[in-house]
Formats: C-alpha cells, sequence, structure tokens
C-alpha cells in the first residue's frame, strides 16, 4: 500500500476551524449555519455546538491543531469570555490560532475586541460569504 | 532527541497535534520523527470503536474513557468522520459527544476527515498517529470510525480489539451479515439498551456470532451510564488474548 498523500507532490493544506458557542446562552442556529457553509467551501470544520467554556474550546484547539477558532457569542459577557480564550492560547502556547467572532455585538466594543488580538467579528447580517471569505484568506496569508 | 521528539515523550499535547497534522498531509518532516519514537510505541491497548451511523460510537467512548481514567489510565481518541465528496470539506462532531473529558489533562482527542479514504477510514494516517498518541504516553487509545455503510473491516487491521457497537432496533440481522461486521468483531456492544428489543438483538447477536466468529456480546447504555464496567472488563479481557 502506498501513502496517498504522499503521491501529491505539495503536502495538502486542508485548513481546520474549531466552529463553537460560547457562554451559557441559547440555540446552535447560527453556528451550524456558518459550520456547514465552512464546510461547504471545502474547510474542515471541528463542530462543538453549544455551552462550551473557554477552558474547553482552547483545549480542543490545541488537540484539534486548528488553524482559526471561530466563537458565537449573544452574551453580554463577550469581552470577559473572548479575554480569557486569548489569555489561555497565550499560556498553551497556541496564540498563532486566528481568533473570530460572531454574534449581537455592539459596534462600540469591537475596537476592544481587536485589541485583545481577535482578528474580526461578524456581527448579525453579515453574510455566510464574508466569513468564509475571511477564514480562507486571513489563513492563506498565514501560510 | 530532535526537539518534538522530546515534547512529545514528555507528552506535550501541542507537539503531539502539530505531528498528527504533518502526518496527514503527508509531510516528509514527520517521517524522522516518528522513526525516533518508535522505540517509545507499542504499548498502548488500542480499540476500534465500529457501526451503524448514530449507534452511539461517541457516546460510548465518552463513557468508556470516564471508566479508564478511574482506572488511572491515560485516554487517546482518534475519531474519523466523512469527508463531503464534493467540496473535500467536512464536519467533524464527534467531540460534541465526548464532553466530560474536554479539559483532562489526561485525555486526547483528535477528531480526523476521511479525505476519501476507501472505505472512509484513513488506515495509514490513523497508523501512524496511534504511534504518536502511544508515544505521548496514553495507555488506552480509541479509533471511531465513521458510520456509513461502507466497508470499514479495515479498522480491525490496525486496532488490537475491534468492538462493533449496534442498537436494540437495527431489526434485520442479515443486514450485520452484509456489511462484514461479524467477521471482524472480537466483541459486540448492544448499545441504547435502555430501548426495547435489547435482549433478543443480542441473544440473535449471540447466535450468529456463533456461527461466524465466536464473540462475546454485552448491553450498555451510555445514556442511562449502564452496562460500562461490565464492558471495559471484556475489552481488558480480549486484549489480553489478542495481543500481538
Ligand atoms: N437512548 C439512548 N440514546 C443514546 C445512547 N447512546 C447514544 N445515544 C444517542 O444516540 C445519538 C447518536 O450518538 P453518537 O454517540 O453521536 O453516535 P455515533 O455512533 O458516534 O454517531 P456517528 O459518529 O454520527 O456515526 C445521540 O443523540 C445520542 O444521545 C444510549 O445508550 N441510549
Ligand atoms: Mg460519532
Amino acid at each position: 500500500m502506498t501513502r496517498q498523500t504522499k503521491q501529491s507532490p505539495r503536502p495538502l493544506h486542508r485548513p481546520r476551524v474549531l466552529v463553537a458557542k460560547i457562554g451559557l446562552d441559547g440555540h446552535d442556529r447560527g453556528v451550524k449555519l456558518v459550520a456547514k457553509a465552512l464546510r461547504d467551501a471545502g474547510i474542515e470544520v471541528i463542530y462543538m455546538g453549544l455551552h462550551n467554556t473557554p477552558e474547553e474550546i482552547v483545549r480542543s484547539a490545541v488537540q484539534e491543531d486548528v488553524d482559526a477558532i471561530g466563537l458565537s457569542i449573544l452574551s453580554a459577557a463577550h469581552r470577559t469570555l473572548f479575554k480569557e480564550v486569548m489569555r489561555l492560547l497565550k499560556k498553551q502556547r497556541a496564540d498563532d490560532i486566528a481568533v473570530f467572532g460572531g454574534g449581537v455585538i455592539p459596534s462600540e466594543d469591537i475596537p476592544g475586541l481587536k485589541r485583545l488580538g481577535v482578528r474580526a467579528v461578524f456581527t448579525p447580517g453579515t453574510p455566510l460569504e464574508a466569513i468564509v471569505m475571511f477564514v480562507k484568506e486571513g489563513l492563506k496569508s498565514k501560510g | 532527541m530532535s526537539f518534538p521528539v522530546r515534547q512529545i515523550r514528555n507528552g506535550d499535547f501541542r507537539a503531539a497535534a502539530k505531528l498528527i497534522t504533518a502526518i496527514e498531509r503527508g509531510d516528509p518532516s514527520a517521517v524522522p520523527i516518528l522513526k525516533a519514537l518508535a522505540p517509545y510505541t507499542g504499548r498502548a491497548q488500542v480499540i476500534g470503536i465500529t457501526g451503524p451511523v448514530g449507534a452511539g460510537k461517541s457516546s460510548l467512548i465518552n463513557e468508556l474513557t470516564t471508566g479508564y481514567r478511574h482506572l488511572r489510565r491515560r485516554v487517546g481518541i482518534l475519531a474519523v468522520d466523512p469527508t463531503s465528496p464534493v467540496t473535500g470539506g467536512a464536519i467533524l462532531g464527534d467531540r460534541i459527544r465526548m464532553r466530560d473529558h474536554l479539559t483532562d489533562p489526561g485525555v486526547f482527542i483528535r477528531s480526523l476527515a476521511a479525505r476519501g479514504a476507501p472505505g472512509g477510514l484513513p488506515v495509514l494516517v490513523l497508523a501512524e498517529a496511534l504511534h504518536v498518541l502511544d508515544a505521548l504516553g496514553m495507555d488506552v487509545i480509541f479509533i471511531e470510525t465513521i458510520g456509513i455503510g461502507q466497508d470499514q473491516t479495515a479498522v480491525a487491521s490496525i486496532a488490537r480489539t475491534t468492538a462493533v457497537v449496534v442498537n436494540p432496533t437495527l431489526g434485520d440481522e442479515v443486514q450485520l451479515l452484509k456489511a462484514g461486521f461479524m467477521e471482524i468483531a472480537d466483541i459486540f456492544v448492544v448499545n441504547k439498551a435502555d430501548l426495547p428489543g435489547a435482549d433478543r438483538m443480542a441473544l440473535q447477536l449471540a447466535e450468529l456470532s456463533d456461527a461466524v466468529n465466536p464473540a462475546p456480546v454485552f448491553k450498555t447504555s451510555a445514556l442511562k451510564h449502564e452496562g460500562l464496567d461490565e464492558l471495559i472488563k471484556g475489552l481488558n479481557d480480549i486484549g489480553k488474548k489478542t495481543r500481538r
């Protein structure tokens, strides 16, 4: 048996993205749609559904060796939750993983999140294609 | 010893995860690292978990992991899900059923996409990823196959013990025979035994397996946390018998 992957001259780079809802709230319609859109764009999505804690997200991201983490937040605690995710990523020496977010986040809070290192924030109404584009382009430049 | 080798031998999850990615990509840099890790492998108990879609494979692994953690064994999990043949993308959703162990430093869970491997099982990637988890210090390693009705019998070639998980409602035993599951099972698990029909299914399986390939049958409920200690004992007994 030959190793299939060796047949291609260049190592196959297939982006891996963890998609999850963080915090205690809600329903999973939005994250599911994002997960499907990314899959349909040829991305491998580790789907973690609802009710995740920052520690669960970061440890999972490390073991799955993802290129990016997409978090949906509907809670007023978004700043605290993102901050904790970024802190834990740094602690695990995994802060090269790109973090992006979505949810009902007041526009005046977005610069603060960016300063924490969150690469992009998608508010409700953002077309799914924009998220897909961000992931594909963002990861390409990362190499 | 090269840097990643030392890190993995020291139990560094990030280094192990990166090496598995390199293996998946067919990156030649993985080859010398795997070679250097080889002396530290061959120790783990490798258990294949296969069976139809939705039989409860992931839920059962979650429960078994709880049991093995009580026995102070470190647990590695490699869970395969299908790749979309059209786009090449995948939704890897087994981890969501393994909620109880996401923050346990003694449990390493990695989801893998089938990426067009024959039968939906990337056997060579799995075989090398197993070595990584073994060298990382995992005592028990589960491989979860994709659940679609493809030929997944190849899991038996890399797992020391293969458990075939079915449900009471599966009904038609001819389906099982067709799928090639009967031949590869070291152990049968009737999961969802909280639903009616489990005893009948267990009996049918026992009769069938007597004719084809005698293997013990266990009943579990991952939902109600039942039958798991017995199953772990069964897996360990079989493990001893089939040790290579
Ligand atoms: N009633 C009952 N439901 C269960 C049991 N174990 C799992 N389930 C449910 O069965 C469904 C499928 O469980 P999974 O663990 O995802 O099954 P799987 O075999 O890993 O599924 P795939 O990976 O998609 O093939 C879920 O809704 C579980 O909650 C059980 O013992 N009893
Ligand atoms: Mg599963």
